[in-house]
């Protein structure tokens, strides 16, 4: 049976910071809008991060992420968005036709511009193949937060951290605060993942040892975990043989990288960039599927949602001028590329249009420095440059390239001097 | 003279101070640099003298939609009076439903400071409230 699709202007799918913001945005320019979210209540992942420290760019004050995700419904609904809670977009077209399920029914809805804002998911154990048995009490950190935050259930008494992420700094604290023992931290890489500030109140504020340097070599136990066996790692991240020692413990948490979740894109014919795992963008946010926008941790991981919310708007806003405008003028303008230079980790976008006025382009250094220049070049020539007092891989940097005759080269750089 | 490096957690930058103070540490004799904005200041001095955090956790709901609603300290409290804090949060049941900022606690861990909800818990009204998948 075929069921005949609706119309609408705008669907966004995803209704976490960066969905719930470009809702709001595209309904605030004039559009028709339709967000659609899997979970039964909106706020995405915000509502399980019940500690503060969001809001302060979005607001100008200090909100936990429920407050926050609060705020951003509020937004959307007095904008008059149309929200479809519980419902999962089971497919989408390069038409910008999504299929659409939700309990016991079934629904087509057609599109003039489509947000991507599903957001990303944990790495898991299966991605790190650490050897050993598959004991109980291995959790990726935002299960965990999930199970203590929102659902009351205790996941363990001691327990190691694989990864200095800042969800997973953020789980230290929040399981010592529900009198667990926080053994450890242990991070491959010689510098930590996450924020500097959370490192400080997560764990220095409890004496928490964090190991840099060094992974997770074994997990051990049978019905529940017992230990892991931790090991220091060289350059070239391997373990160095005599330095293993065991952490016992019942519980090992995971927080070792976010990927964006493109299943839906990659289906639609949306072209993904290995350096982010998100959708390659011009300067509106549009992938190269025409009408199909993309923004938060579905395009690339943000350390800050408040980030993510901003990227949103702007993302709605573009899909908003498609829907309603961009049709009549035919697909996409001619594009400059931008890519990522020297010292430079990934840039998004990764185009902007020629003619354009002003660029934001928000990218992430390789490694950490100090004292480092960021710069723009266009065919050689510096358009913008900004000193970085601390260039850190966990900290997103922004940059805005201003052309007052429009944008007119093949090509921009963003580079480490 | 004492010196000290501290990474101020006020927002997400991080800065790192350099404090320092001759005697004792107080207001008039600690010297802050390394701070990008003014609360930096504030954040050492506090953070030498009387160290101050917000406490973030959920309480349990009876009769919600969710088992629990997430709930914070008006204001930073003492750093020490934490778990005391924790401690007495787990003992408070509050009926559904709760709404943003409803007080739960008044004087949490005798700091005089109350707890407020974060998140809206609505009243569940019968299990066929929501669809059966």
């Amino acid at each position: 049976m075929t069921l005949r699709a609706r119309e609408t202007d705008v669907a966004v799918i995803g209704g976490g910071p960066a969905g719930l913001a470009a809702a709001a945005a595209a309904a605030d320019a004039g559009a028709r809008v339709v967000l659609i979210d899997r979970n039964p209540h909106l706020g995405g992942i915000l509502n399980q991060c019940i500690h503060d420290g969001f809001g302060l760019h979005a607001f100008g004050e200090v909100l936990t992420g429920p407050e926050f995700a609060a705020r951003y419904v509020d937004r959307a609904r007095e904008a008059g968005v149309e929200v479809h809670s519980d419902t999962l977009v089971a497919e989408l077209t390069p038409e910008r036709e999504l299929v659409c399920t939700s309990p016991g029914s079934r629904s087509r809805l057609r599109a003039s511009s489509v947000v991507l804002a599903m957001g990303c998911r944990e790495r898991t154990r299966g991605m790190l193949r650490i050897p050993g048995p598959r004991p109980a009490g291995v959790y990726t950190a935002g299960t965990a937060q999930w199970l203590t935050n929102m659902e009351n259930i205790r996941v363990g008494r001691r327990v190691v951290i694989l990864g200095s992420g800042d969800i997973g700094l953020i789980m230290a604290r929040r399981l010592t605060w529900e009198g667990a023992e926080v053994a450890a931290v242990v991070e491959l890489l010689p510098y930590p993942s996450g924020l500097p500030r959370n490192i400080t109140q997560c764990l220095e504020d409890y004496g928490i040892p964090l190991h840099l340097g060094h992974s997770v070599t074994c997990i051990r136990g049978r019905d529940r975990l017992d230990g892991v066996t931790v090991s220091r790692f060289g350059e070239d991240r391997r373990p160095i043989p005599g330095t293993a020692f065991d952490i016992p413990c019942d519980t090992l948490l995971l927080s070792v990288g976010l990927i964006p979740e493109n299943e839906l894109s990659r289906r639609a014919g949306v072209q993904l960039d290995t350096s982010t795992s998100g959708a390659f963008v011009d300067d509106r946010y549009m992938t190269n599927v025409p009408g199909v926008f993309s923004c938060g941790n579905v395009l690339h991981i943000h350390d800050l949602a408040d980030w993510a919310a901003e990227e949103g708007e702007r993302a709605g806003r573009a899909a908003a001028s498609h829907a309603l405008e961009g049709l009549a003028t035919g697909g996409r303008s001619t594009l400059a590329t931008i890519t990522a230079g020297e010292g430079i980790r990934y840039v998004v976008p990764q185009a902007a249009s020629k003619g354009a006025k002003e660029v934001l382009i928000s990218f992430r250094v390789g490694a950490p420095d100090q004292d480092r220049t960021a710069e723009v070049l266009a065919d050689g020539r510096a358009l913008a440059s900004e000193t970085l007092r601390r260039a850190h891989p966990a900290e997103m940097v922004q940059m805005t390239v201003r052309c007052a005759d429009g944008l007119n080269v093949d090509r921009l750089e963003v580079r480490l001097q | 003279m004492t010196r000290k490096k501290l990474t101020c957690i006020l927002c997400p930058n991080g800065c790192e101070l350099e404090v320092s103070h001759s005697g004792e540490p107080t207001p008039e004799t600690i010297v802050v640099e390394g701070h990008t904005c003014p609360r930096g200041i504030d954040y050492a001095i506090e953070e030498l003298t009387a160290p101050k955090r917000t406490l973030t956790t959920s309480i349990l709901v009876s009769g919600g939609t969710q088992p629990q609603a997430s709930v914070k300290t008006a204001c930073p409290i003492p750093r020490e009076a934490l778990f005391a804090a924790r401690g007495e949060l787990r003992r408070v049941v509050v009926d559904a439903p709760v709404a943003i900022g409803e007080v739960v606690a008044t004087d949490i861990a005798g700091t005089g400071v109350d707890v407020v909800v974060t998140r809206a818990v609505g009243r569940r009204l019968n299990d066929t409230s929501r669809p059966e998948r």
